[in-house]
């Protein structure tokens, strides 16, 4: 990961549904809830003040409820959506400044996406499908079908080139979804609850797929879900939105470690804290160990580490990073305190 | 009381100048305009002409080796090309292949310029809200005024002969192509539509590659209607002198002959029954890609 130069930027967007959304926009700024805005204006809050920064090469879950504008805040990056107010940028390009044909060339080349109900061309083959952003681009078909084949091959879909979208079932169909948008060269991914029309078990295969690609390709990867889990297994980086506001921004250990607030902390509740919750978030990094033997991996679960830790005892085993440096070192007392989950009562 | 029992009316010397007025005004439209319109769709004529001209004078077996070759192109069925075939001999034995030809370029030609003018105004009004609440009721008034009421000003313009017929035909068979290829295009599904968007699709290319094919079906379906409406039309076009199978069955209604009707409107019903199983056969092989399996 290209460290934290953000490639895409959003900062104070608002977006307002109705007839006049500029009118009720100083509204919104003075704070008016959606509640209100809704009964006593006859508007919609869509969104409202998002700060967000995306690093280059990294992967951006934007988590949150139905109603809670994650699906119009995923449109306003490649402006499928128009923001009432505010500014999108990607690298040094201002979205908001960019005319019809900038924009149509920005959607070809820079972004693609991938979208909950797969909206796959029921009357071309996977083949076609595939090559389609490439068909736009203007490519050339025979060059375009060569690189579509390499995609489907990539998604494990080699034999059906020739299969129509609706012989498919679901997980199938969004592997066609995710070949598209990949076939395309896109560097950003933009990918709306790609995965929560699927059952659980495709959906765990789905999300394995996607995280083994993300390591060799390095896309810029947004990604919408509804799904804790899921945000937490595959996001560098979440944001969590409510009504249209941006709730809590971090890692996923920032999050489950401290919740901002209750209406995260409901969300954090249920969740199996030693799958989540990696070495490298509850370590010690005062005090390294001076003996590396037997060192673990800082970037594995607790729930990884648990038998070496176990067969340590009382003692601190060292942890490492990817290079075999130690960077810290972890108590079995450690684990434990980490799992007792906030509640609101033991808060105070 | 007097008030309740009679309606109030315009009075008739007012409702006869009315009349006059109007019919005044549309004559000296027609003097003024008549002989351009006639030039403007003289290029029609000859074309209507030449065609009917090439089917009557093509042997009759080339044509039935043509009928057979399109009728395999639409509907893939052997069942459907052994008929038709069978169909078009037994109006050759019955004396009736003249006019079956006249007819057959007649509806043709028709349906060729209605699909050419009907796609277009369907894709336009898919677009706009507003064109479709202004082209609706025009469509409904073409679809239901009688069709003698429009022949009159058309003969008037034009006089008496192919291009009013064909205009006659035209105007009553045009609305089921429009409506249905601007609701098959409103109909597409609007995630599929965003798919088109977010890979930026140009205007042209979102209407080529995703609206059009999947409007298809509709489309076909009212080309299907359009043509059955056409081939309605082909007695009452022959009143104002189009040749064809409209023609005897004229006579056979003025003369009382039973049998000649009979053949004559049984000819355009195999007519309606050949190019509406045709026409049907390949609207569903269009939709081939619902069912799934791998293209041919």
């Amino acid at each position: 990961m290209s460290d934290s130069e953000a490639l895409i930027r959003i900062e104070h967007l608002y977006k307002i549904f109705g007839t006049r959304p500029q009118k009720k926009l100083s509204l919104v700024k003075e704070g008016i809830g959606k509640q209100e805005l809704l009964e006593e204006h006859q508007h919609v809050l869509g969104l409202s003040d998002i700060n967000l920064e995306i690093p280059k090469g990294s992967l951006q879950v934007v988590m949150g409820l139905s109603g809670s504008g994650k699906s119009t805040l995923i449109r306003h990056i490649n402006r499928l959506i128009e923001p009432t107010a505010g500014e999108i940028w990607v690298g040094a390009e201002d979205v908001m400044q960019m005319d019809k044909v900038q924009l149509r060339e920005f959607r070809r080349h820079r972004t693609a996406m991938v979208f909950q109900r797969f909206a796959l061309l029921p009357h071309r083959t996977v083949l076609e499908n595939v090559s389609y952003g490439l068909d736009i681009q203007g490519i050339a078909k025979d060059e375009a079908h060569k690189r579509a084949e390499r995609w489907i091959d990539r998604v494990g879909l080699a034999g059906y080139e020739q299969h129509f979208p609706a012989k498919l079932s679901g997980g199938m169909q969004q592997r066609v979804g995710l070949a598209r948008a990949l076939a395309t060269d896109a560097d950003i991914l933009l990918m709306d609850e790609a995965f929560s029309a699927l059952d659980p078990l495709i959906r765990t295969d789905m999300q394995n797929i996607l995280l083994d690609l993300q390591e060799e390709l390095h896309k810029t990867i947004v990604f919408i879900t509804h799904d804790l889990d899921e945000a937490l297994k595959l996001g560098d980086q979440i944001a969590i939105l409510r009504d249209g506001g941006m709730v809590q921004q971090g890692t996923a250990q920032q999050i489950v470690m401290k919740p901002a607030d209750d209406y995260i902390m409901d969300f954090v509740r249920d969740i199996n804290r030693a799958r989540v919750l990696r070495v490298r978030g509850v370590m010690e990094r005062e005090g390294l160990p001076e003996n590396p033997d037997g060192a673990i991996p800082e970037h594995i679960s607790l729930e990884d580490a648990l038998p070496r830790l176990a067969s340590a005892g009382h003692e601190a085993v060292p942890v490492q990073n990817k290079q075999g440096q130690i960077v810290g070192s972890i108590t079995v007392e450690a684990v434990i305190r980490a799992m007792i989950r906030p509640d609101h009562d033991n808060r105070n | 009381m007097d008030f309740l029992e009679e309606m109030p009316s315009l009075g008739r010397r007012d409702l006869m100048n009315l009349r006059k007025g109007i019919d005044a005004g549309f004559r000296s439209f027609s003097r003024s305009y008549g002989e351009d319109l006639e030039n403007f769709f003289d290029p029609l004529l000859q074309f209507l002409i030449f065609f009917e001209k090439l089917l009557i004078s093509t042997p009759w077996p080339i044509i039935l080796l043509i009928v057979a070759g399109l009728t395999w192109l639409g509907s893939r069925s052997w069942k459907i090309v052994v008929g038709s075939v069978l169909c078009f001999m037994l109006i050759g034995y019955l004396d009736m292949w003249e006019d079956t030809m006249s007819t057959v370029a007649m509806i043709s030609v028709a349906t060729l310029i209605c699909i050419s003018i009907g796609i277009p105004i369907g894709v336009l009004m898919s677009r706009s809200d507003r064109l479709q609440a202004t082209i609706t009721p025009v469509l409904d008034v073409m679809q239901t005024i009688p069709s003698f009421v429009y022949l009159i000003p058309v003969v008037m313009l034009l006089g008496i002969g192919k291009v009013p017929g064909l205009l006659a035909v035209c105007i009553y068979a045009l609305p089921p192509i429009v409506r249905l290829t601007n609701l098959g295009i409103r109909l597409v599904d609007k995630q599929v539509l965003e798919a088109a968007d977010a890979f930026g699709s140009s205007y042209w290319q979102r209407l080529k590659d995703v609206q059009i094919p999947l409007a298809l079906p509709n489309i076909f379906a009212g080309v299907n209607q359009t043509i059955m409406m056409a081939l309605a039309m082909v007695v009452i076009a022959s009143m104002i002198g189009v040749k064809g199978l409209g023609i005897p069955v004229l006579q056979a209604i003025s003369n009382q002959y039973l049998a000649l009707g009979l053949f004559n409107g049984l000819a355009i019903v195999a007519l309606a029954i050949i190019f509406d199983r045709v026409t049907q056969a390949f609207g569903k092989r269009l939709q081939r890609h619902q069912i799934g399996g791998p293209s041919v």
